[in-house]
């Protein structure tokens, strides 16, 4: 049986799971990252958001086998980085989590966004979360937090 | 003394961050087996046959020859079943439910099941009426006689989904001879008693534990019974673990939604006074009872809203149709109602040329003035200086005008609401009677024992916050855990803006007792009931007297601008002032503010759901549209403290209040912008043309 290799949090992983099973299937059930979330199982809601090789991805949209040879950080892998703890302590601060759901794939979708732009605008943040759903927050405090660890995370990214 | 208000690291946010949290579909056993249910291919009709495929070992297949008890989901009225027997009601109502070992061939049986049906012609009309309210106030034949002419709108609300971003879901599984299951709930004592009832069981023999919950807001209050007590037949019969997790697509096809409404206002008029109001209100069951009752007293109670009027005729009416069962939803029934006044009350200020502001400060309830129910307001109402806190901060009275004048399509709006807090009526003397238990241990660690969830709103910060400050401990000394019925009292639901006011208030009554009679190192235990204040009276058959304990209040001011070509609507701020009695934590309020504020907003201008021939036509977020971080303009909120005699710390209910006054502060700024008159929601780019092109 083929094996699918990959970098999964900083090590790596094989499985033998087919090349068409979901990413998310795969991450939550055979290594029991179950910080990714399914909120839509359709790509929309974000919930199941990941890195793969640094750029943000619907888990659930990914076929296992496009990761083969590729680097994917799910939330638990960026809460070990000190981008991640900021990230946390952020969103905390603000006031950004209610019922969580939403929390870790904003959080991934947040590291993503400061990646590409250190020090975003308050459109820009909203535009860098506008593929991640949240149904409890009304987003004023989510933005307060990407701004606060961009202010607070000078160097970071 | 330290300001209870001022707000504290939540205690459950870095765990939710980090993914550590466990949300039910997160929960992993040994051996557990899926399932899926069986569900009806047609809105109503007679089952005429059942063909069953021979099950392969490990295999099952449960329906109503399995159900020990009666055949119903133990709610108000007994008149859902759990597993159509006979006849089906709805398209996609539940039939059986296939469990075993692997997915795929659990769906391959589902899909070979086959029923043989005798088709029926459904309902979608507002005709078959099942319950009917009404009551009155002074008195309106004499107001209709006095008045000159009559004013009369109808408004129209549509479904709204509630779209917690975790779906649906249940474990079950068979422990200590207990079924036990462990769900996203709102409500494990509800969950318990219709398992009771459909196994028809002992009391403890049925365990019901909460998994985290990944937001509800009403959508599981009364719904997770229905999957409670599917699996609970399934682990009874074959004891072995169940898990049934909805998809998204079945769960916005199968569950509650918000009631859609119709709503008939007449205004009995003389020289620009309003003699009187009769309010006709018709709200969408689908094809069962269920909470619709109750729902509608909630919105018959609302009737007039903020005002004081004093010759009212209410009348109202719970149809069935054959579609989706619609449930429970922040603001249960409130938000239909407070849409209809709240435009009414501008539609009448127009059509007597009337300042809108001034005609809704004349009718302004105060305190001691009587309400819809002929109740009393007894606590002091600060209306008037949250409104000027929300004209000041938001510029209200320039742009309202200047808007008028410039030839852009810019509006700003305003609504005015307050929200009933607790059960209606008697509710929580007669069928709650909340119960609440403090332990503390030898250690001193004192744990808060209520059914309470936190879905949320925060309130596993909150309750330990009131503990930790009145026996002045650290709030690490204070532990509550995810309910468990084994464990915890019956504090009631988690509904109804009730959790701080009422289960608080009792927590706040037991740790009182606990630092008065407090032991070092000893083992202590404190149990608080409700008792109802004796001031309180209600006549629940002609709905008369005090229909709640306590009022929260709220203005909403929303500004919008409105594409010229596309007719496309984008909310640029909106500014809020609430008077909750007093924030347990403030950022907890100002989140929980946000969020409804929000939802209340794309209920009003943005979220379409409909049924066609029965069948919910918006299946997955990629039809049904909600807000995301690009249409949530910046929301300005404030608190003004108003504290509540009866509340722990003077708090009273804020979690749906924030929702109701959204709708109507966005129609209002949308009609203000295009100078037409709104009369339904959501105002969308076509209704906006629609109205533009009636010249
Ligand atoms: S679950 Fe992947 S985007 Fe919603
Ligand atoms: S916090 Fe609940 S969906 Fe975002």
């Amino acid at each position: 049986m083929s094996k699918i290799t990959f970098i999964l949090n900083n090590k790596v992983v094989s499985t033998t799971q087919h090349p068409t099973v979901r990413l998310i299937d795969v991450l939550r059930e055979e290594f029991d990252y179950t910080g990714v979330k399914e909120g839509c199982g359709e790509g929309e809601c974000g919930a199941c958001s990941v890195l793969l090789n640094d750029r943000l991805v619907n888990s659930c949209l990914v076929p296992l086998g496009t990761v083969h040879d590729q680097k994917i950080m799910t939330i638990e892998g960026l809460s070990e980085t000190p981008q991640g703890k900021l990230l946390i302590e952020s969103y905390s601060k603000e006031g950004a989590v209610q019922c969580g759901f939403c929390t870790p794939g904003m959080l991934m979708a947040s590291h993503s966004l400061l990646n590409e732009i250190p020090n975003p605008t308050d459109l820009e943040i909203k535009i860098g979360l506008s593929g991640n759903l949240c149904r409890c927050t009304g987003y004023n405090m989510i933005v307060n937090a990407v701004r606060r660890a961009s202010k607070e995370g000078v160097g970071l990214w | 003394m330290k300001d209870i208000s001022k707000t504290i690291k939540k205690v459950d946010s870095d765990d939710k961050s980090s993914g550590k949290s466990k949300y039910i579909s997160d929960y992993k056993m040994e051996n557990m087996l899926h399932a899926i249910t069986v569900r009806s291919k047609h809105q109503k009709a007679k089952i005429i046959k059942r063909t069953y495929p021979v099950l392969k070992e490990g295999y099952y297949i449960i329906d109503h020859t399995d159900i020990p008890g009666v055949n119903f989901v133990k709610m108000i009225f007994d008149d859902m079943p759990v597993f159509a027997e006979n006849e089906v009601n709805y398209y996609l109502e539940p039939i059986a439910l296939v469990v075993g070992p692997d997915k795929e061939e659990v769906l391959e049986i589902v899909n070979s099941i086959e029923i043989a049906y005798e088709i029926q012609i459904p309902t979608y009309e507002y005709t078959n009426s099942v319950i009917n309210y009404n009551f009155t106030k002074g008195n309106i034949e004499k107001a209709k006689k006095e008045s000159e002419s009559e004013i009369e709108y109808t408004y129209n609300t549509p479904y709204q989904e509630q779209l917690y971003i975790e779906p649906q879901g249940m474990i079950g599984y068979f422990e200590n001879n207990q079924v036990t299951l462990v769900g996203s709930i709102q409500c494990p004592y509800y969950v318990k008693a219709a398992v009771v009832s459909i196994l028809d069981s002992e009391e403890d023999y049925i365990r019901v534990k909460q998994a985290t919950v990944g937001g509800a807001f009403g959508g599981k209050e009364e719904f997770p019974s229905l999957i409670a007590c599917h699996l609970a037949i399934a682990v009874h019969k074959i004891k072995k673990s169940v898990k049934l997790i909805y998809e998204r697509e079945e769960d916005m096809e199968t569950t509650t939604k918000r009631h859609p409404a119709t709503i008939k206002l007449k205004a009995y008029m003389k020289d620009n006074k309003i003699l009187g109001i009769s309010s006709n209100v018709g709200i969408d069951a689908g094809a069962y009872i269920g909470l619709s009752g109750v729902v509608l007293s909630r919105a018959l109670i609302a009737a007039t809203g903020v005002y004081t009027i004093d010759n009212l005729a209410v009348n109202g009416d719970v149809f069935i149709t054959n579609t989706v069962p619609n449930g429970a939803f922040r603001g249960f029934g409130a938000p239909q109602m407070l849409f209809a006044i709240e435009m009414f009350i501008h539609h009448i200020a127009k059509d007597i040329n009337v300042e809108p502001l001034t005609l809704r400060q004349s009718y302004l309830a105060k305190q001691n003035d009587s309400t819809s129910t002929t109740g009393t307001f007894r606590d002091p109402i600060i209306m008037p200086e949250m409104l000027e806190k929300a004209l000041k901060e938001s510029d209200f009275i320039r742009k309202e005008k200047e808007y008028k004048q410039e030839n852009s399509l810019k509006g700003i709006g305003m609504s005015w609401f307050l929200h009933g807090c607790g059960f209606t009526g008697s509710g929580e003397a007669t069928h709650i009677n909340a119960v609440v238990k403090l332990e503390k241990d030898k250690n001193d660690l004192v744990t808060i024992l209520i059914a309470a969830v936190d879905m949320g709103q925060g309130v596993k910060t909150t309750m330990r916050k009131i503990v930790s400050n009145i026996l002045d401990i650290p709030i690490e000394n204070v532990i509550y855990n995810h309910p468990d019925t084994n464990l915890v009292p019956d504090s009631g639901p988690t509904v109804a803006s009730r959790t701080i006011m009422i289960v608080g208030g009792l927590v706040a009554r037991a740790a009182k007792q606990l630092k008065e009679n407090w032991i070092d190192r000893n083992y202590q235990i404190f149990t608080e009931k409700y008792k109802q204040p004796s001031y309180i009276k209600w006549d629940e058959d002609n709905f008369r007297g005090d229909a709640y304990p306590a009022y929260s209040w709220g203005i909403n001011i929303v500004e919008v601008e409105i594409d010229k070509n596309t007719y496309e609507v984008t909310v640029k701020e909106g500014w809020s002032v609430y008077d909750v009695g007093k924030a347990i934590d403030e950022q907890i309020i100002i989140g929980q503010a946000d969020g409804g504020q929000l939802q209340g907003i794309g209920y009003g201008y943005m979220e379409v759901m409909k049924a066609v021939d029965g069948k919910i036509q918006q299946k997955n977020v990629t039809d049904y549209i909600i807000p995301t971080s690009v249409d949530a303009p910046i929301l300005h909120t404030y608190l003004i403290d108003n504290p509540y005699p009866l509340g722990p710390y003077g708090a009273k209910g804020a979690g749906e209040l924030t929702l109701v006054g959204g709708a109507p502060a966005v129609a209002l700024a949308i009609e203000h912008a295009i100078g037409k008159k709104v009369t339904k929601i959501p105002v969308t780019p076509e209704y906006i043309m629609e109205l533009m092109s009636n010249e």
